[in-house]
């Protein structure tokens, strides 16, 4: 086969020959957002070991929590959740059958990603102008 | 070629075609994504609202709920992901030798993974003297 002439017929268009819409955003963020998640849990459960080895070990990723960067990373990892399970909330009602027609899932795909840019920004007022409880 | 010339009747009555399975991965990557809605959304806005220091989020994990919540969200976690990178792992890697020990890698993470997690909320509330 490595020695096969290349092959005169069409292909099927690529990625980047498609405009971009909302369905093929979500779709795509709905990868990296659970590829970044995966990432996400694996520092979750580095925390909770971490958290279990005692003051000293867990020193340094107190002083990373409350430093701009870290704070930035944690709602950033909240973002990233909120758009994964929104999406995944629209995967679900698809699975029943409703709301596929291409209008019904642009218009969900818009919404979902302004839930995913509010999410964290009002978890930032809560935390910020609410008050812990 | 008429259909089953090849197929014993097993097979037939299997339904699961050449893949050999993968409803029991659609069906649980959707159970354990209906469970996370719950879990996660829950720890990370808990997590947020009541941790803030080392005292704090050994606290919180001491509170039963919290505890077993936690232990939920690594269980849980750990299947939905482990289906999802799989799924990227097949899209994407083609080579037979690469995807096998990519495939068998993101098992052991995953596992290994919910396992130290489990193992820690166990070491901090049963674990310390004081």
């Amino acid at each position: 086969m490595a020695s096969a002439p290349e092959s005169e017929r069409p292909l099927s268009p690529h990625l980047q020959i498609w405009r971009w819409h909302p369905t093929m955003a979500a779709s795509i963020l709905h990868r990296v957002t659970g590829v970044g998640l995966y990432l996400a849990f694996l520092a979750f459960a580095g925390w909770l070991v971490l958290l279990a080895m005692g003051p000293q070990s867990y020193g340094w990723l107190d002083d990373l929590f409350h430093s701009w960067f870290g704070q930035l990373k944690l709602y950033g990892v909240f973002a990233v959740l909120a758009f994964h399970a929104a999406n995944g909330v629209r995967h679900l009602v698809w699975d029943t059958g409703r709301h596929f027609a291409p209008k019904a899932a642009s218009a969900s795909a818009i919404f979902i990603i302004f839930v995913a840019l509010a999410a964290p920004a009002a978890l930032w007022l809560i935390l910020t102008q609410g008050g812990r409880p | 070629m008429s259909e089953g010339a090849f197929r014993t009747p097993l097979s037939r009555v299997r339904g699961s075609g050449a893949a050999h399975g993968g409803t029991e991965h659609f069906i649980a990557q959707r159970v354990t994504a209906i469970a996370l809605l719950g879990l996660a959304l829950w720890f990370a806005i808990a997590a947020a609202l009541h941790i803030d220091s080392f005292e704090e989020a050994v606290a919180f994990v001491r509170d039963p709920v919290n505890a077993v919540g936690v232990i939920l969200l690594l269980l849980v976690g750990a299947r939905h992901m482990m289906i999802g990178m799989q799924v990227v792992i097949e899209d994407y890697i083609a080579k037979p030798g690469t995807r096998t020990l990519l495939l068998i890698a993101n098992a052991f993470a995953c596992a290994a993974f919910a396992a130290a997690g489990i193992w820690s909320v166990a070491v901090i509330n049963f674990g310390w003297g004081y």
